[in-house]
C-alpha cells in the first residue's frame, strides 16, 4: 500500500509540482513552437510522452548495469542522446509498419523529439532522483517519466487553449508574436507554482 | 549568408543582428532555467560557447566526410563528446557551478544553438569562418544570458554577482527567481531586441530558419500530414 501511495505521489509531483515546461523549462522549444492549435499541442506531447516513458525503460538498465559496474558514468551523456536518437527511430519505423493510424497522429512529430530537451532531462534526472533516494527505484523511474509526460500535456493543452484567445487580443505592436506569449506563459507559470507542497500535504 | 563576409562581420552578426536568443529564439530552455543569478549564467554561457566553437571546427573539418542522411546523428555525436568533456572540466574545477547548473550542463547537447549553427554554418563553411561564427555566437548567447541574470537576480535578490545592491532601497521580489518571471523577463527582453532591431518588432516565430528541424514543424504548424 505504502508503495502504491508512493507512486501515486511520484506522479502527482510530476505533473503539478515538478512540470517539467513550466517549472524545470525543459522543453520550451515545442512548448512556444507547437502549441499554436490544440490538436497538434495533443499530437506532440502524446509523442513526447511515449518516447519519454520508453527512453527511461531503456537507459535506466543501461545506466545502472552496463555504465555503472564498468566505471563509465561519465559517458552518459553521449550515450543517451544516441540511446534516444536510435529509439526514436526505431519507433518510427515501427509504428509505420505496424500501426499505420497510430503513426499517422503521432508520427510527424518523432523526429522533432530526438533533440527535445525534456526527453535526455527525463533519463539524467530519474537518475539523480534514485542517487538521491535509495528507495527510487526503476518502477518509480517509469511513473517519474510518465508522470512527467502527462506535466507536458497538461501545460501544453492549457497554454494552446490561452494563445488560441491571445491570437484574438489586441496586442501592442511590440508585444506581438512571442514576447506576448512568453507574458501569457508566464501567467501560466504562476498558477502552476500554487500547487507547491500540494502533494506532500496530500499524502 | 551567400556572400562573403570578413571575419569580423562574422563574428559581430552573432553578437547583435542574429543574436541566438534574442533574436533567433533558439536554446530558451537553458536561457530561462539558469539565469536565477549572473554568475550562472556566465558559467552556462563560457560552457556553451566552448563547446559551439569546438564543435564548430570539428564539423567544418568533417563537412566533406560526413554522408548527407545521417549527418545529424553525426552533428549530435560530436557535441555530445565535447558536452562529456566540458562536463569533467566543470565538475572538476568549478564543482559549486555543476551544482548550480545541475542537469543543463549535459543538455547543453540539445541546445538548439549549437546544431542549428552545426547544420547551417559550419556544414557549409571553412573552418576558419565557422570557429569565428561559433565564437560571435557563444558570446552573443552570453551577453543575453548575463542580461537576463544580471535582471533577474538585481529584482529577485537585490544583489548582482552576489554584492548586494537594492539592500536598503526595496525589497526583493522572490518572483522574479522563480520560473513565471524566467518567462516574463525573457518576454520583455526580447521585445526590447525587436525594437531596436532594424526590422523593428519581435519575431513572430521561434527560430526556425536555423533549426535543422524546421522543415517538419513548419509541416505540423500547418496541419498537413505526411504521406503514410
Amino acid at each position: 500500500m505504502d508503495v502504491l501511495k508512493g507512486l501515486l505521489g511520484i506522479f502527482l509531483a510530476a505533473i503539478l509540482t515538478e512540470n517539467y515546461i513550466l517549472n524545470k523549462f525543459l522543453g520550451i522549444c515545442p512548448f512556444l513552437g507547437v502549441s499554436k492549435k490544440l490538436n497538434t499541442a495533443t499530437g506532440m506531447s502524446l509523442a513526447v510522452t511515449v518516447v519519454m516513458v520508453i527512453a527511461t525503460a531503456v537507459t535506466w538498465p543501461i545506466f545502472n548495469y552496463i555504465l555503472v559496474p564498468n566505471g563509465l558514468e561519465y559517458l552518459e551523456t553521449i550515450v543517451f542522446i544516441l540511446i534516444i536518437a536510435a529509439l526514436v527511430q526505431l519507433l518510427e519505423i515501427t509504428l509505420r509498419k505496424y500501426m499505420p493510424p497510430l503513426y499517422n497522429a503521432l508520427g510527424i512529430y518523432l523526429p522533432l523529439i530526438t533533440t527535445n530537451c525534456a526527453v535526455l532531462g527525463v533519463t539524467m534526472l530519474v537518475l539523480d532522483k534514485a542517487a538521491a533516494d535509495p528507495s527510487f527505484g526503476y518502477l518509480q523511474a517509469l511513473v517519474n517519466a510518465f508522470g512527467s509526460g502527462v506535466g507536458f500535456l497538461v501545460a501544453m493543452v492549457l497554454f494552446a487553449g490561452v494563445r488560441e484567445r491571445l491570437e484574438l487580443c489586441d496586442v501592442p505592436k511590440f508585444m506581438k508574436g512571442l514576447p506576448i506569449t512568453l507574458v501569457a506563459a508566464s501567467l501560466v507559470a504562476v498558477a502552476f507554482l500554487g500547487f507547491g507542497g500540494l502533494v506532500d500535504g496530500l499524502l | 549568408m551567400a556572400k562573403k563576409k570578413t571575419l569580423a562581420q562574422e563574428f559581430t552578426k552573432g553578437l547583435v543582428k542574429e543574436n541566438p536568443v534574442l533574436r533567433l529564439m533558439l536554446g530558451c530552455c537553458a536561457t530561462l532555467a539558469v539565469t536565477t543569478a549572473a554568475s550562472n549564467a556566465i558559467g552556462m554561457g563560457i560552457a556553451t560557447t566552448f563547446v559551439l566553437v569546438c564543435s564548430n571546427a570539428v564539423i567544418s573539418m568533417l563537412r566533406n566526410i560526413i554522408p548527407d542522411k545521417v549527418r545529424i546523428p553525426a552533428f549530435i555525436t560530436v557535441i555530445a563528446g565535447f558536452v562529456t568533456i566540458i562536463q569533467l572540466l566543470v565538475k572538476a574545477f568549478v564543482p559549486s557551478l555543476d551544482t548550480s547548473l545541475g542537469v543543463f550542463l549535459p543538455l547543453i547537447v540539445v541546445n538548439c544553438i549549437i546544431l542549428g549553427r552545426a547544420e547551417s554554418f559550419a556544414s557549409k563553411n571553412k573552418v576558419i569562418p565557422s570557429i569565428i561564427d561559433g565564437l560571435g555566437m557563444g558570446v552573443g548567447f552570453t551577453a543575453a544570458l548575463l542580461a537576463m541574470g544580471i535582471i533577474r537576480e538585481l529584482l529577485g535578490a537585490g544583489t548582482v554577482f552576489g554584492f548586494p545592491i537594492l539592500a536598503n532601497i526595496m525589497d526583493p521580489i522572490v518572483i522574479f527567481l522563480l520560473p513565471p518571471g524566467g518567462f516574463f523577463v525573457f518576454g520583455i527582453l526580447i521585445a526590447i531586441a525587436g525594437k531596436l532591431s532594424e526590422e523593428g518588432h519581435a519575431p513572430e516565430k521561434m527560430g526556425c530558419g536555423s533549426c535543422p528541424m524546421a522543415s517538419t514543424c513548419t509541416k505540423i504548424q500547418n496541419g498537413e500530414k505526411e504521406e503514410a
